[in-house]
């Protein structure tokens, strides 16, 4: 199989708060329509990655880039603008509206009219909001929370946000989506059924780039898989390879386990 | 529904002349549709944005005062020797110009104060409003400081084939205040529901979410910022050719602590809350006139806004909206079993 076209670039990216290093000269790459997971112990710097790649925070050194466009000193908004769109550990959802209307507000890339024809209500500005209103419907049938529509985000199961969660995301129409730490909290079947969502976005020709904490999950879901800790790479590779990495064994079980 | 509830609401209000024939409490009414106006276009900024504008006043104040300027000219000098002439021009392009100005003026301050917001925001807002009375009390050349503008011709409408209609009784006043109004009501509407709307709440709920999602921050609040300002600027207009003399006072901050009294207990964030709220913080000094001092009045003010507020903590419109929507629930979640518990009689 021949290599897919890279999609996003990290190079030599370091973040450091203060005296600390968050990260330190992190280098990989994440073709077109690959599933890829960032692992590593809490505190490794997972998180600071991805604020990194879509603008929450600006690396102290390094480039990042996507589709070959830099990333460097673009807002959040524009970088979303690019088709990067990820989704948050906790605070997944809009709490006091209802999942439709969350959906709406997520569909804000789509449903661009004019100020004038909005408030005039032409008809431009009305198919639109007939349009939206469709997908918004679409998009929540396809994370299956139709029975929770007309419900406020913020009443929904932890698990059911993480969904309304993706769902937003998937609203802005990403050629990319990362997605951070999205199935903790989920019991066992809840994501089973999301592995086979996320297996389902990718076949449309969505990249993923993953932040878990669930092994058998990133296992099972992943193409490859970017070992963190202490803010450096220390593996890289397909699931199998990562499995029997004395490094990264080490990491997650201490000396002693990877000696044994 | 709520069209219906909206039209007779309308209807009533134009209704009112035809059976209210009192001065006194004519002019009450226009003052306060003025300032339910003025306390609308606060809601947009406080309601659905959730920033708190403390100096809106002023917004409304340079309204006043830029519309009164363009009616009356004016002759001021400029540093370095220039000197400003101005020739009277009629009302109603004052009335445009103070719409400009105060929404420049609300541009202005939003693009200063929104990279940071929350507190800074109050805080450029209030120091804004005193640095424009400032201004209004000391330039004495323009704007006469505290001798106050005094003259300010009523506002003139050209009527077409019915030649210039000038606005100079209560109820010529008071169908325009009402117009404005509801212009003004149905703009922040019809905004409020478009995806700008949703912009605005997705970021008062979650920004770090709505941003991830694509909406600019900065944008979203100065546009909310412009009209919020511009709609103020048009209550002082109004204001200014009613009343037809500002002095400084105009820019008082229990001006803007009125408004925000206002919309607080209407409710925030409610189409509807200012003007329910406008209406009773309008008319309390009305019915409170005969029993009390003004000075008392502001401590009965306080005691009817905590009365409000413990009894209905978020806002009057929003409070009896949940109230009555959890009523509707409940009767149709009891109704299924209601009639299972009968079925079951009957079979026994």
């Amino acid at each position: 199989m021949a290599a897919p076209a890279t999609a996003l670039k990290v190079e030599q990216v370091a973040v450091s708060f203060g005296g600390l290093v968050a990260l330190s000269d992190m280098n990989f790459t994440v073709g077109e329509g690959e599933i890829v997971s960032l692992i590593g112990p809490n505190g490794a710097g997972k998180t600071t990655a991805f604020n990194v790649v879509t603008g929450f925070l600006d690396p102290t050194h390094g480039a990042v880039s996507y589709r070959g466009t830099a990333l460097n000193g673009l807002k959040p908004h524009q970088i979303a603008d690019l088709g990067l769109i990820r989704t948050f550990q906790r605070t997944s959802v809009f709490p006091n509206d209802t999942v439709y209307d969350n959906l709406l507000v997520g569909l804000h890339r789509q449903g661009r009219v004019g100020l004038l024809e909005a408030i005039l209500g032409l008809p431009r500005a009305r198919s639109s909001q007939r349009r939206l209103r469709e997908r918004a419907s679409e998009l929540i049938e396809r994370v299956g929370l139709e029975r929770r529509a007309n419900d406020l985000a913020g009443s929904l199961s932890y698990g059911e946000q993480r969904l309304v969660g993706v769902a937003l995301a998937l609203a802005a129409e990403p050629s990319m989506l990362l997605l951070d730490e999205p199935v903790s909290g989920m019991n066992a079947s809840e994501t089973h059924t999301f592995v086979q969502l996320i297996r389902n976005i990718r076949d449309r020709g969505v990249t993923i780039l993953l932040v878990e904490h669930d092994m058998p999950m990133v296992m099972s879901v992943s193409d490859r898989i970017v070992v963190l800790n202490y803010g450096r790479i220390i593996a890289e590779g397909p699931p199998e390879m990562i499995r029997n990495n004395a490094a990264v064994i080490e990491a997650y079980l201490g000396q002693g386990a990877a000696r044994a | 529904m709520r069209t219906v509830v909206a039209i007779l609401t309308v209807v009533a209000f134009a209704s009112v002349p035809l059976w209210l024939r009192d001065p006194y409490l004519m002019n009450a009414l226009i003052t306060t549709g003025i300032f339910i106006i003025g306390a609308m276009s606060l809601n947009l900024l406080l309601g659905f944005t959730g920033q708190l504008s403390l100096g809106h006043i002023a917004f409304f104040g340079i309204g006043a005062y830029v519309s009164a300027l363009t009616s009356l000219g004016f002759d001021a000098g400029l540093p370095f020797g220039f000197r400003i002439v101005h020739e009277p021009w009629p009302p109603i392009i004052g009335f445009v110009l103070a719409i400009v100005v105060a929404g420049l003026c609300g541009y202005l301050v939003g693009l200063l104060s929104f990279r940071v917001r929350g507190a800074y925001f109050v805080i450029v807002t209030i120091s804004f409003a005193e640095v424009v009375r400032l201004v209004a009390l000391n330039w004495v050349e323009l704007t006469q400081g505290p001798l106050a503008l005094t003259n300010i011709p009523s506002i003139t409408i050209g009527m077409p084939g019915l030649g210039d209609l000038t606005l100079r009784t209560k109820l010529q006043n008071y169908y325009l205040v009402l117009a404005v109004a509801v212009i003004a009501y149905v703009l922040i509407s019809r905004l409020v529901h478009s995806h700008f709307g949703r912009a605005m709440r997705g970021l008062m709920e979650n920004e770090t979410l709505a941003v991830s999602v694509g909406i600019d921050v900065t944008k979203t609040l100065t546009l909310a910022a412009v009209i919020s300002a511009g709609i103020a600027g048009a209550a002082g207009s109004l204001y200014a050719h009613y009343i037809r003399i500002i002095d400084p006072e105009v820019f008082a901050f229990i001006n803007t602590v009125t408004m925000v009294i206002m919309v607080i207990t209407g409710g925030k964030g409610s189409l509807a809350g200012p003007v329910v709220g406008g209406m009773i913080f309008g008319l309390l000094p009305v019915f409170l006139r005969p029993v009390m001092a003004p000075e008392a009045q502001w401590i009965a003010y306080g005691g009817v806004l905590i009365v409000i507020l413990f009894v209905l903590p978020r806002g009057i419109v929003p409070s009896l909206a949940q109230r009555f929507a959890k009523r509707r629930s409940r009767v149709e979640a009891v109704a299924p079993v209601a009639f299972v518990k009968r079925d079951a009689k009957e079979h026994a």
